[in-house]
């Protein structure tokens, strides 16, 4: 049985899964219970500043008949008086000492108001601070939050101020709401920080109300941007992870990164791993559905690793991080055509629309004798389940003019039905960046690039 | 409509069987439909609802407009939604069939046509008149099709049902566990909204002739439908109950329906089902359907079969009627022969023949016939050319008479023939007496 267990920055924790700095970590009760239940660690929810919340908090995103696809708040910080949380807190160590307590904090940016935060924090007998600088709403309007994640350099100074007096390791939390989450990163190496968490949420407007003409959620007839999280964040959270992984002034720091983002399966867990996180922290999974997720979360990722030979934890992370690359880097002469398994096919033609009005046409409807036919190539005077069944054409990747953009891939119903079949490449392995280097001219002139695939033979459908 | 009207006398036994979906399991079932292009279901149903298109509305939330996608297709949407055999047309050919559960179409439809009528709107504006008349002959499921689709493209379609009530055998003939009268009745308004005159009461061949129509009326359309049930030519056959007359009571006057408390029913098709129905939930002890030949030569389709097994109806198969035993002017029994089967006759299945010496008698205070309807006998009196009994007709649905189209039970001498086939010829004739009005386009 794979060892779940995690070192993470000096932190330890008996698995990687931390509940994240949010509601289900706002009490000592409740993070005592998700300790019962099993959870790691978990990262109180942020205190600091003062603050008032306002009702209709959460909005949320539904797609498909599957209920909150994401979340969206405009919930500020902890506010609960702050020696309430400090107590909670010392009193929540005191009684799990083998989990991950972290506390996540955010002052106003005074090297003075973060002192006294963080010798208070310490007092706790806390195991980390996590230094919030992502909530996109509220807080940042007061000059804190994402007002100073945004900013490199108040990330870098504020770092320091907190450096200056820490004691325990202290987590910098990035917000996503930038165009490079690279430089907050490097800021926070540049200020000595332990260790880096990402990603805070998200702007977002969950949407209008068709009846009111509100915003949701509506909040005494006022409505705006909120954070956004959930299942529908991962791949973000999962690009800008990587963007760490593969960042040279970053990966050099070798500093351990907590990934969140959308993790609701130990599936999610597991590919966030694999691309450089060495714990994990989750929070709109838990408000879906409670602290009893983390049972799966757990057992579903050893048996992952047991399967594929990993024992550790660490083995694990970032594993995939070396196959992280640009477009520049991908050879262009690899090859995959669709296939279509007629046994598994229950003939729904959704991917014949969507070759056809949106790919590349490259999808045939070939009846009973062999002959391609246009849809709704019956006669209207036909029904009947055996007409309809026993007529209808089956769907062919015509392989020599597929281009492998795998779409129909995507929007096969069947599991498995649709393969991506890798063909032998027609030409020598070659990428764009050798190609700019070998012929620049092909790269720049339609011209040199039409004789460039006259010759090499290239194709467009 | 009129409160008091008789047809408010659906017995409570006899309601309509299943709920109408709430929103939310519409929603979910909405959901779960994987919009398929140039979808199997839509090529099954008759009438070729583009089905996807109405399940998508469903979802998305805009329920007009599903609706109108129905009734674009096929007019008599909530008549059909109800009585459709869905598993072996739509929901039979859904891709979802095989390794999961079809999508519930049939119940999907009637959650959008329930909106509409709940609503009280109509989805078609009336078209600018041409000018044109046309008459039509029969208020099923064929005539209001034909007159409502005639109405859409703006004619001036007058109605001729013979009846006190149109909608054919939706009002009078379709048992009420699947549809109430209100909803057929229903349909009927929302023709006559459409533009159509409707006059019950006229009857072709009586009180109205065809040549006086022929010479009226720009066209004209007949929607028959069957006649009688036919005889059995056995002693005591006075005796027997009409099994059409049965479930006609049941759902027009259903407190003055006397079932008894051993009911006899002969025939196997889905009629005969339904009189079994009528009789066990109206609290007949024990229900023996009679066939001459075996279940699986039954013309009932296979679900309505099960279905009736589950009501705890007996089968005597493979039995022929020969008289009716009667005792103090009260029917006692009825007296029947084993049958074998022999080589297959012009139906294509075995032709059963009896076996010698091997009379019995099934106890029974009533016996109902449900074996068939008779066809037409106005057709061959209206000097039309008949296929094997029944109207004959071109491609689009000409008589022999020019002008004369014909449609639905008077036609279909192949097949099954069920409300939806009618509505679909209603609307083939359409098209056609349409373009011989006004020309292509
Ligand atoms: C008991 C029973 C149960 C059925 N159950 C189902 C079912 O569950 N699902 C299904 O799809 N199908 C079912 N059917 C079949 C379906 O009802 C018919 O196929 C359908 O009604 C045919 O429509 P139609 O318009 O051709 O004829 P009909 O519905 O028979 O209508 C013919 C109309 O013409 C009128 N008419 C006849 N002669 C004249 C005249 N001379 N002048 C004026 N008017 C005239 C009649 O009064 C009647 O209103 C059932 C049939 C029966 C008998
Ligand atoms: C309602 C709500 C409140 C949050 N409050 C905080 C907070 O106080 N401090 C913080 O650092 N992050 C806060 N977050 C962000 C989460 O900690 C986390 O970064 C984000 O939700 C992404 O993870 P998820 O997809 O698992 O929810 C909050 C998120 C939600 C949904
Ligand atoms: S991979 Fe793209 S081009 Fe090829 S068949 Fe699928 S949709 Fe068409
Ligand atoms: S999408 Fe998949 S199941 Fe549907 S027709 Fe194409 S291959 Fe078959
Ligand atoms: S076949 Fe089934 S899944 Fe496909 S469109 Fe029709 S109802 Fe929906």
């Amino acid at each position: 049985m794979a060892d779940l267990s995690i070192n993470f920055a000096g932190i330890r924790s008996p698995n990687p899964f931390w509940l994240a700095s949010a509601p289900p970590s706002n009490s000592g009760a409740q993070v005592h219970r998700a300790f019962e239940a099993g959870w790691g660690g978990a990262v109180w929810k942020t205190i600091g500043a003062p603050v008032l919340n306002v009702s209709n908090r959460y909005g949320a995103w539904h797609y498909g008949g599957q209920k909150m696809l994401a979340i969206n708040n405009v919930e500020l910080i902890s506010d609960r008086p702050l020696e309430q949380n400090l107590r909670e807190i010392a009193e929540v160590k005191r009684a799990w000492p083998d989990r991950a307590v972290i506390v996540s904090a955010m002052v106003e940016s005074k090297p003075e108001a973060w002192h006294e935060i963080i010798r208070k924090i310490q007092d706790t007998g806390a195991d980390g601070i996590e230094l919030n600088y992502g909530c996109p709403h509220g807080m940042s309007e007061r000059g804190m939050g994402s007002a100073v994640g945004q900013v490199p350099e108040y990330c870098e100074r504020i770092t320091g101020w907190v450096m200056q007096v820490a004691k325990i390791p202290v987590i910098v939390k990035l917000t996503p709401n930038i165009s490079n989450i690279v430089m907050p990163a490097r800021a926070a190496v540049a200020a000595g920080a332990n260790a880096l968490s990402l990603i805070n949420t998200l702007n977002s407007i969950i949407g209008v109300d068709l009846n009111t003409l509100e915003l949701v959620p509506n909040i005494g007839g006022k409505g705006g941007h909120g954070g956004y999280a959930g299942p529908a964040v991962k791949p973000i959270a999962l690009n800008m992870l990587s963007a760490l992984g593969t960042d040279e002034v970053v990966s050099k720091s070798r500093l351990p990164i907590s990934g969140m983002g959308g993790i609701s399966t130990w599936a999610d867990a597991a590919e966030f791993l694999l691309l450089g996180s060495s714990s994990l922290q989750v929070c709109t999974a838990v408000m879906h559905y409670g602290f009893r997720i983390i049972e799966d979360l757990c057992d579903g990722l050893a048996n992952w690793m047991d399967e594929k030979g990993f024992q550790t934890i660490p083995e694990v992370v970032g594993k995939s991080v070396h196959r992280v690359s640009d477009f520049k880097n991908f050879d262009l002469s690899f090859k995959a055509v669709a296939r279509i398994d007629q046994e598994k096919c229950i003939r729904c033609d959704l991917c014949y629309v969507a070759c056809n009005d949106t790919a590349h046409q490259c999808i045939d409807l070939i009846a009973k004798d062999g002959s391609v036919v246009p849809p709704g190539s019956y006669d209207v005077r036909s029904n009947g389940k055996e007409a309809a069944v026993s007529t209808r054409p089956m769907v062919k990747v015509r392989e020599e003019d597929c281009v492998g953009c795998r779409l129909c891939f995507n929007v096969c119903p069947v599991e498995n039905c649709i393969q991506m079949v890798e063909e032998p490449p027609e030409r020598p392995s070659l990428t764009w960046e050798e190609l700019t280097q070998k012929q620049r001219e092909v790269t720049e002139d339609w011209e040199k690039m039409k004789e460039y695939r006259a010759k090499m033979g290239i194709q467009i459908h | 409509m009129n409160e008091n009207a008789a047809w408010t006398a659906d017995r409570e036994a006899l309601k309509e069987a299943l709920p109408p979906l709430t929103p939310h399991e519409a929603l979910v079932e909405a959901t779960r439909c994987l919009m398929c292009f140039d979808a199997p279901c839509t090529h099954a149903c008759p009438t070729h609802i583009d089905i996807p298109k109405f399940i998508k509305k469903i979802y998305t939330g805009n329920l007009r407009g599903s609706a109108r996608t129905i009734l674009e297709s096929n007019l008599l949407g909530a008549t059909c939604a109800r009585v459709c055999p869905v598993q072996e047309l739509c929901e039979g050919a859904c891709v979802l069939g095989s390794e999961h559960k079809p999508i519930a179409i049939g119940r999907l439809q009637r959650f959008a046509m329930d909106y509409i009528y709940c609503k009280g709107a109509d989805v078609f504006a009336k078209a600018a008149p041409t000018g044109k008349k046309v008459a039509v002959v029969g208020g099923g499921p064929a005539g209001l099709s034909c007159a409502g689709e005639l109405a859409k493209r703006g004619h001036e379609v007058t109605l001729f049902e013979k009846r006190e009530y149109a909608g054919g055998l939706s009002t009078f003939g379709i048992i009420g566990l699947r549809e109430p009268v209100v909803i057929a009745l229903a349909e009927v308004e929302m023709i006559e909204r459409l533009g159509v005159r409707v006059e019950t009461h006229r009857e072709i061949g009586k009180d109205l002739q065809l040549a006086e129509l022929q010479s009226n009326f720009g066209a004209v359309f007949l929607g028959l439908g069957l006649g009688a049930t036919p005889n059995l030519g056995i002693p005591g056959e006075e005796q027997i109950l009409d099994g059409l007359d049965y479930i006609e009571q049941s759902k027009m006057n259903g407190h003055a329906l006397k079932v008894g408390k051993n009911v006899v029913v002969i025939g196997a098709g889905n009629t005969a089902i339904d009189c079994a129905t009528i009789a066990k939930r109206l609290g007949a002890e024990h229900v023996t359907m009679i066939y001459r030949r075996t279940a699986s030569e039954m013309t009932a389709y296979p679900h309505e079969y099960d279905f009736i097994k589950k009501e705890g109806v007996r089968f005597e198969f493979l039995s022929q009627p020969i008289r009716v035993h009667v005792k103090n002017g009260v029917v006692a029994g009825l007296e029947c022969v084993h049958m074998v089967l022999g080589p297959k006759d012009a139906s294509g299945r075995p032709a059963p023949r009896p076996v010698e010496g091997s009379h019995f008698v099934i106890e029974g205070d009533q016996v109902v016939k449900a074996i068939g309807q008779e066809k037409s006998s106005l057709a061959a009196r209206l000097n039309l050319k008949l296929h094997r009994g029944y109207i004959a007709v071109d491609e689009t649905l000409q008589t022999s008479l020019p002008g004369v189209y014909a449609g639905g039970d008077c036609i279909r001498a192949v097949g099954a023939a069920s409300t939806v086939m009618a509505v679909q010829d209603g609307k083939i004739a359409a098209r056609a007496i349409h373009e011989r009005l006004v020309g292509r386009g």
